[in-house]
């Protein structure tokens, strides 16, 4: 049986780009064939170097990956013929149509002419792209152009298929559907590589490669992985409120490896043999049940647990008052159009003082419309805007003065050193003197800046760079935190930091917006809207949300399979 | 257990992967606007500027007429000045008159009739006039020059054909040849398609290129089995078509619109711009293959190709009266060898020892680029 040989062999493999610390630091590993193996790591952790070592678009400097049996140096040829590859931005011609972009890539694997209207037939059926053979490429939505993609690769049935981050910016129901796609593929014999920051996609893999840093920390089926935390993860429920203290007073305890707010609930990991400390047998009070453990539960127990409850960042803010006034940030039916097309349809939320808010959905939604709105940095074509007060049409630098914004996309200046990042973003805020020393100096000390005050900021390793990022929009202390974004492809205890630190700065009274694409993170807000297709579907807690959606099959259900059936409900009502 | 298609098996492969890669293309350029706005618009800009806009000729230029001695002579003689069509006449009795004004370029020159002028011309020697120009500006100071001697030469012919007066000694006579207009709109035209053509064969390709790389397309390319003289020939072949039916667009325009004399064989100047754009289309593609990034590619295309086909080529500036190590360097830019060779076609006609030697000097220095551009381009990503 063929089966039996890997279809990869990863053999110490090192690769490694000027001096930075190596891409790959002597990987090793096996990919079988009939299987989803999935290559799970946040950004920079190596997965797209070790797929294009694969494809034989890359060399290693050291060790050798064989593929199919070839070695991808000596017989790149031979591997090319024979596997399909999506790239990250799914390799399409967006200025041709659909069925060019199909007919290209057949001439260019050789499919022979008598095969190709079955073959176009069933992918088109396989994608649900029939209907659309004659859109541009450029014109599809994300999860089409990911289908296309997709159909590109399979067009000569490779034997092993390389998915670069298949589901990034793909709203859940296209990745859904992918990924039954590629199961039935499995059944065939294919083997399948897709790579993934998502720890939910590793969880379904039937194997991962788990890689951080360049380095190979775990190798095997996911399942094994998640075993080591087995029975140590428990969820607190019936904390009436003040949920976030909660958990801070939680991560600061020696047994507790990690925590994550969790809707109503608290989840922790906690060290082998011990259990949630602080909890009596008061009926009414919190209660500790052990869950099912999950990938990223694991992950960060074999990074050796999350950072500590504390935030020095909310420990020096300045607390506001929180009254029961007016809401700190309210829209109100806004309304963005570009031409005929309509971002952001009637928005209409708003956030009490000292609570998080989540714009959550698939890239392209509109999140990022909203959120530029909500800042004065993008004119409503109808509704209005308020932050603290001021109306965002005609008291926008009033407005920008209160809130601390950090974009998408790393937004510091790449030239400028840390230092010199600090001081443009303090003078920018209006900030002087002493005060401006006061308040550098003390991001820092909390951010751990000390050694790298010199180093341009373009050349920090991603996670710092989103911690400039955040720095740099909190040195005023505004009364609003704008973040879009801002954990995406961070490895986890990053984010755990990330959010210690929202958390602190929220007991204090600070009043946070966020939008993500992470569904577990919606779990972090107090309040969520679900954005697709520029309206807004669901509005309510994320506790709200996921109840709206229990059904008999579906008695627990997560945030995407929330997410998920929120959505058809929205498109079947519309259909009625 | 692999099979082994047989050579025609793999040569047709082979022939429908390009004849797809060149479809891609050809797609790509009817669909992009920038493809047509560099192809098309672009040069049709330029053509226009040349062709309407700039012009070398000095009508009207403006001079300070010194009469140091007046007469009736004298006064004939800048009565032939003033009729003149070159030349906007202020006359003074000093040159000392337009001094201030020629510093401060309010005349471009001062000719002066001097006192020997009666007494030579009449004694029957050569009487000349004495011209003093602003040499910071050599292109206007040469024509103020030229012409005052053509209107002294002119005005001399005319009172000969009068009967007026003995003829004086011979004296010497310019003749242009080949454009006795001397309008420089005539050789700017055929000048500015070696222009064009550089700015769809490097400029062009070079952003076409890196823009695959900028999409990831190029990466998804590299992954099948298409091979990467493949790519680079299923890439400038269309570029190549375009190059020539830009040119061609630009030729029917310079002949038809602006009256431009075409004298040479059409085979002629197919012949040259097809090999001129060898090194064009070699350059854009080494370009490329080096930035991997369209605001690089362009910055680059336009300070390497654009730029010197301008300024190193003798299409504005004489060569032979630059500095003699930019002399050197004007010999690796391809337009020195094509535009003079586009200007005799235009104006002269088929002259082809001359052509034989610039193709040949244009497919050396297009070889140098391709070898270097192929040696770059592999299938690898780094």
């Amino acid at each position: 049986m063929s089966d039996a040989a890997p279809f990869v062999r990863i053999v110490d493999v090192l690769k490694r780009f000027g001096n930075a610390p190596p891409a790959l630091d002597h990987v090793a590993g096996e990919i079988l064939g009939g299987r989803i193996t999935g290559l799970v790591g946040p950004d920079g952790a190596g997965k797209t170097t070790l797929i294009r070592l694969m494809t034989g678009l890359m060399v290693p400097d050291a060790g050798k990956v064989e593929v199919l049996g070839f070695d991808t140096v000596t017989n790149a040829a031979d591997i090319q013929a024979s596997i399909g590859y999506m790239p990250q931005r799914f390799g399409l011609y967006e200025d041709l149509s659909v069925q060019e972009n199909l007919d290209l890539y057949a001439d260019l694997r050789g499919l022979p002419l008598p095969e190709r209207v079955a073959t176009f037939d069933e992918l088109l059926e396989f994608t649900d792209l029939k209907r659309f053979t004659a859109r541009l490429a450029g014109k599809l939505s994300g999860g089409m152009k990911q289908k296309l993609g997709l159909a590109c690769a399979l067009l000569r049935k490779p034997r092993l298929l390389l998915l670069d981050e298949p589901g990034v910016g793909v709203d859940p129901i296209s990745r859904r559907d992918l990924w039954k796609m590629v199961e039935n593929l499995t059944a065939e014999g294919i083997g399948v590589v897709w790579s993934t920051a998502y720890l939910d996609e590793a969880e379904a893999c039937d194997s991962v490669l788990l890689l951080n840093e360049g380095k190979l920390l775990f190798s095997g089926c996911p399942a094994e992985l998640t075993a080591r935390v087995a029975g140590r993860v428990f969820k607190v429920s019936g904390i009436a409120h003040g949920r976030r203290q909660k958990l801070a007073r939680y991560l600061d305890e020696e047994n507790v490896v990690d925590g994550v707010i969790q809707g109503e609930a608290i989840r922790l990991v906690m060290r082998p043999d011990t259990k949630p400390p602080g909890l009596n047998d008061n009926p009414h009070g919190p209660s500790a049940a052990t869950t099912a453990p999950r990938f990223e539960d694991a992950f960060i127990d074999m990074l050796g647990g999350g950072p500590g409850g504390r935030s020095k960042l909310a420990e020096t803010q300045t607390p506001f008052v929180i009254e029961n006034g007016r809401p700190v940030i309210e829209a109100r039916g806004l309304t963005k159009r570009f031409g005929d097309f309509t971002a952001a349809d009637a928005i209409t939320f708003d956030i009490p003082r000292g609570q998080i808010f989540g714009l959550l959905g698939p890239n392209g939604a509109g999140k990022s419309t909203t959120f530029k709105m909500l800042c004065g940095l993008l004119k409503p074509s109808a509704g209005e805007g308020r932050v603290a007060g001021f109306d965002l049409r005609r008291d926008a630098a009033e407005a920008r003065n209160r809130l601390g914004y950090m974009a998408q996309k790393f937004s510091l200046y790449g030239d400028l050193s840390v230092a010199q990042n600090l001081s443009f973003f303090a003078g920018v805020y209006g900030l002087s003197g002493a005060r401006k020393r006061e308040r550098i100096q003390l991001m820092i000390d909390i951010f751990g800046f000390g050694r790298l005050l010199d180093m341009s900021a373009k050349d920090l390793p991603l996670g710092l760079k989103q911690r400039l990022a955040l720095a740099c929009a909190v040195l005023h202390e505004p009364e609003a935190l704008f973040l879009d974004e801002p954990t995406s492809g961070v490895d986890p205890i990053t984010r755990r930091e990330f959010w210690t630190h929202i958390n602190g700065l929220v007991e204090k009274g600070v009043t946070v917006l966020v939008t993500t694409h992470f569904m577990d993170e919606a779990e972090y807000c107090d309040r969520i809207s679900l954005i697709y297709r520029g309206r807004s579907i669901a509005l309510g807690s994320p506790d709200e949300l996921k109840a709206q959606v229990v059904s008999a099959e579906l008695p627990d259900p997560t945030m995407e399979d929330a997410f998920v059936a929120l959505v058809q409900g929205s498109e079947e009502k519309e259909a009625a | 257990m692999t099979e082994h298609p047989s050579h025609t098996e793999r040569r047709s492969a082979r022939i429908r992967r390009f004849a797809a890669l060149v479809r891609k293309e050809s797609y790509q350029i009817v669909r992009d606007p920038s493809s047509i706005l560099i192809a098309f618009v672009l040069p049709l800009i330029l053509l226009f500027l040349f062709g309407y806009g700039v012009s070398l000729d000095t009508t009207q230029t403006r001079i300070g007429l010194v009469i140091e001695q007046e007469a009736p002579l004298t006064r004939d003689l800048a009565a032939g000045f003033q009729a003149s069509r070159y030349f906007k006449v202020t006359v003074g009795r000093d040159r000392r008159e337009f001094e201030d004004d020629l510093v401060l370029g309010r005349v471009r020159g001062i000719v002066v009739i001097p006192t020997g002028f009666m007494a030579d011309y009449a004694a029957g020697r050569h009487p000349s006039l004495q011209v003093l120009v602003d040499g910071s500006d050599p292109n206007t100071a040469n024509f103020v020059q030229n012409y005052a001697q053509a209107t002294l030469a002119n005005w001399t012919r005319q009172r000969l054909s009068d009967g007026a007066g003995r003829p004086p000694a011979i004296t010497a006579e310019q003749r242009f040849w080949f454009n006795p207009e001397l309008t420089s709109r005539n050789f700017l035209v055929p000048g500015s398609i070696a222009i064009v053509m550089t700015l769809v064969g490097t400029l062009l390709t070079s952003l076409v290129v890196a823009r695959e790389w900028e999409r990831g397309t190029m990466e998804a390319m590299m992954a099948t089995p298409v091979s990467a003289a493949e790519l680079l020939a299923g890439k400038l072949l269309p570029y190549f078509l375009l190059g020539l039916t830009s040119m061609t667009l630009c030729v029917l325009l310079a002949v038809f619109l602006f009256g431009v004399p075409f004298r040479g064989s059409v085979a002629a100047l197919y012949a040259l711009s097809a090999t001129f754009l060898m090194p064009a289309l070699g350059q854009g593609l080494l370009i490329s293959a080096a930035t991997k990034n369209q605001f690089l590619a362009s910055q680059l295309a336009l300070i390497s190709a654009f730029l010197p086909a301008f300024l190193l080529s003798g299409f504005l500036f004489e060569i032979n009266s630059m500095p003699t190590v930019i002399q050197w360097i004007t010999l690796i830019v391809p337009a020195r060898y094509l535009i003079p060779s586009l200007q005799t076609v235009f104006l002269a006609g088929d002259i082809w020892p001359m052509f034989t030697r610039a193709i040949a000097v244009m497919l050396l220095i297009g070889g140098v680029f391709f070898a270097l551009a192929a040696r770059s381009t592999r299938k690898r990503i780094a």
